[in-house]
């Protein structure tokens, strides 16, 4: 052996070569099979994608950078159970490009927060933490009661749709006006984001600002999502209960 | 200047050429974008590209052309640039680092702006120290070991630049991306894909670089250091490509979508997480190690088959841990199993690579106690020994369901960031700036004593401090009363971090004003640079003009 690395030494492209093939193996024998798993971890039926307005709030999500304090993948420990809800399933996050299971929990886990507190709630929060929770260490987003920026919402779903999730044609083209819509429960536009997205797609004027569509309609809609894309791993829970 | 005085005449117009393609490219980077970060980036190669040119059209009327007397000499300037950019990215780097440490116990300081919240001030503090501390040292020693090893002038004048230049607006566009809002939300594979692109051009070149020069080594061997210095290389390479597969949702946006997502992406982002700190923040500083330690401590490496071993382990076992970043997640369980199998291993190449540094201390203890340098090395390799057992232990499943998602998992990444990383950085700079600046030794030695005790002290209070604070998170997270319910609220948990946050701001700002003293140290003997040459320091034989 040490006679064979002697010799490969004294070859540049031999190393190079050997490194590329030492160091390939871990990633092809546990990355490959997870596309053929893909298969197996079966999409529950109930299972939606984001809606345009949960998408964009998602994408502010991101741009803030909230993935590095808060995680959003619920392990199956007791007491991350009693404290979060179901433990979190692939497939839950089967459709979100990138994934945000995160890493650190400065900030509790959100994978369960959607439906656990009011729209106002988190518009408070977000806009002084402090004001809702004394002692929070929470940076505030002031900012984020300005305007949405629609213009990209379309253009995004047409790129999920292409990796894969279930945007149809008629979600691409109306996207931008479904996110307007589902934030304005009365106008004429909110029955084709029930129509596309299902009946239990919540419908309301999240910032509680009825004139304006803005980043906090967004994120508070993303937020209160987060959880109720499917009700599997509520089922899963209950029947191990059982 | 110092960049144009290597360059032939031939040279400099094909440098004017690519700034002016860099010029092209910047341009139609803001042609297309017309707003936001990208358009911003445009402008900043724009900028850049114009500068360049500028510099070297001059040098083409004013400059006389290089001696040949040049290519008996090894190619340094650009190695003085790098170790520049290091010291200043350093500074940055970690004073953002207190700076985001600071908010984490008095969030209302922070500013009313967008650009200065921490959710994007951090990714500023992660990819200014790996990127542009760590990188720019990478490349700078790399440059200087591979001609140092092989005997040979680097392959061309132009692409040493090409690289250096080329990876600084990466690592800027990086952190001015993230202020303004720009990421893909990868941990420490934050930019968009445009510099994603711009990297792979830059690191193509790089790894040209390094196997022409290495083609003309005059020594049959390829020296360790060597070895690490091209696994980091290569497998960085790998790991950046796959990890940012992404299609952007427009030309000028700006913004993609990674191609993996949930589960898939979970495993290639560590897969990719992990492997950053085994072939960025590991291959490349053992390569570091490998040869400043013995070449400062005058003594051989301890062992040659320990160094195989420990190499060719390393490049085998790392690519496996990746997965116990997701214990007890939607990772199918074998995956995890095997993740954590992998990571209990390696710590024995680990540990042969720290055990091979300070058993060639043998014999030269009483250079380490008297020599802050060669201190600053040794220290490396022993927490380079203690926070791989310390990962090995972490990955262990039942271990990892109290550490993960606690401050225990920052205090690990720093204990090996701070205490193994930025020391064997600091121990090559303290090697190489007086001998790159032409003078016997640092301009004020004895604040390199100083730097060492302030960098020791930094490290072990921070390091404590989260130690305390991640067992302690994990501990209230699990904890029941006799009613069988949670003992606390979330809040309560973060409430109990704040001394130790405090603490660790603390150790992180001894840690900030040792490195800025080492940058002023640096400057001062830059400022008086001599002209002290080693008669033996240059090629083994004249590399003929290209």
């Amino acid at each position: 052996m040490l006679k064979l690395h002697y010799n490969l030494e004294k070859i540049s492209m031999g190393l190079v070569g050997a490194i590329i093939a030492v160091a390939s193996v871990g990633g092809i024998v546990e990355i490959a099979p997870l596309f053929t798993i893909e298969e197996t971890v079966e999409i529950p039926a109930d299972m939606r994608p984001h809606t345009p307005l949960e998408l964009a709030g998602r994408e502010i999500y991101i741009r803030e950078g909230c993935y590095a304090c808060h995680s959003q993948m619920v392990r199956s420990l007791a007491d991350e159970l009693d404290r979060y809800g179901p433990y979190s399933l692939a497939a839950e996050s089967a459709y979100d490009h990138p994934m945000l299971w995160g890493s650190k929990r400065t900030g509790p886990d959100l994978a369960r927060i959607g439906g656990k507190y009011s729209d106002s709630w988190h518009m408070a929060h977000l806009i002084d933490p402090r004001s809702v929770i004394p002692v929070s260490i929470m940076p505030a987003y002031p900012w984020l009661t300005r305007a949405l920026d629609t213009r990209l919402i379309e253009d995004s779903l047409a790129t999920l749709a292409r990796l894969g999730v279930p945007y149809d044609a008629d979600m691409i083209e109306n996207a931008t006006a479904d996110a307007l819509a589902q934030s304005r429960p009365d106008s004429d536009g909110a029955e084709g984001v029930r129509d596309r997205y299902g009946e239990d797609v919540p419908l309301r004027d999240f910032d509680g600002d009825p004139d304006r569509l803005t980043e906090m309609d967004a994120v508070v809609a993303y937020l209160q999502s987060l959880g109720t894309l499917t009700g599997e791993a509520r089922r899963l829970m209950a029947e191990e209960d059982e | 200047m110092a960049m144009t005085s290597t360059l032939t005449s031939t040279e400099r117009q094909i440098g004017m050429a690519l700034s002016i393609l860099l010029v092209c490219l910047g341009l139609v980077m803001a042609g297309v974008a017309k707003q936001g970060p990208m358009m911003v980036h445009g402008g900043m190669a724009v900028a850049l590209g114009l500068v360049l040119v500028f510099v070297l059209g001059g040098a083409l009327y004013d400059q006389p052309e290089p001696s040949p007397e040049r290519l008996t000499q090894y190619d340094d300037a650009p190695i003085r640039f790098g170790i520049v950019m290091t010291l200043i990215w350093a500074v940055a780097g970690m004073a953002a680092g207190v700076w985001l440490a600071a908010l984490m116990y008095w969030p209302e300081a922070t500013p009313p702006w967008p650009a200065t919240s921490y959710g994007r001030l951090r990714p500023v503090h992660t990819s200014g120290v790996i990127f542009g501390f760590g990188g720019n040292a990478l490349i700078a020693t790399s440059l200087y070991v591979l001609q140092r090893t092989s005997r040979a002038r680097l392959a061309d004048a132009l692409s040493p630049w090409f690289v250096l230049i080329g990876f600084n607006l990466f690592c800027v566009w990086a952190a001015t991306g993230y202020v303004m809002g720009q990421t893909q939300s990868k941990e420490y594979a934050e930019p968009e894909w445009y510099a994603d692109l711009w990297l792979v051009l830059v690191w193509v070149t790089y790894f040209a670089l390094y196997i022409r020069t290495l083609a003309r080594r005059a020594e049959p061997h390829i020296y360790v250091a060597n070895w690490y210095y091209m696994a980091f290389i290569l497998v960085v390479a790998m790991l950046h490509i796959v990890n940012n597969l992404a299609i952007p949702v427009t030309w000028g946006a700006g913004e993609s979508f990674t191609i993996w997502s949930g589960v898939q992406d979970a495993m290639i982002q560590w897969w990719y997480g992990h492997n950053a700190v085994a072939f960025f923040l590991t291959a490349g500083f053992l390569g570091m190690l490998y040869y400043f330690l013995p070449v400062r401590a005058e003594r051989p490496i301890w062992s040659y088959r320990l160094s195989i071993l420990s190499f060719w382990g390393i490049v085998f076992f790392y690519m496996w841990a990746g997965s116990h970043h997701l214990h007890y997640t939607a990772l199918p369980y074998w995956v995890q199993t095997l993740g954590m199998t992998f990571s209990v291993m390696l710590l024995v190449p680990s540990w042969a690579s720290a055990g091979n540094a300070i058993a060639t201390l043998n014999g030269a203890w009483h250079k380490v106690r008297d020599d802050a340098t060669l201190r600053f090395m040794f220290v490396a390799a022993v927490f380079y020994g203690l926070s791989t057992f310390e990962g090995s232990f972490l990955a262990i499943r039942p271990v990892n369901s109290l550490s993960h998602y606690t401050d225990w998992t920052v205090g690990h990444v720093h204990s090996g960031t701070l205490g193994w990383v930025a020391m064997i950085v600091f121990g090559a700079i303290y090697s190489l700036v007086p001998k790159l600046w032409g003078r016997e030794d640092m301009a004020w030695p004895r604040a390199v004593e100083w730097h060492f005790w302030l960098a020791v002290t930094g490290t072990l209070i921070y390091v404590v401090s989260l130690w305390n604070a991640g067992i302690t998170q994990g501990l209230m997270w699990r904890a029941y009363d006799e009613g069988g319910a949670l003992s606390y609220s979330f809040i309560e948990s973060v409430e109990a971090m704040l001394p130790y946050y405090a603490a660790r701001t603390l150790g992180g700002g001894l840690f900030l004003a040792g490195a800025l003293l080492c940058a002023l140290n640096c400057r001062a003997t830059m400022c008086a640079a001599g002209d002290r040459v080693d008669v033996s320091d240059r090629p083994l034989v004249a590399q003929p003009a290209e």
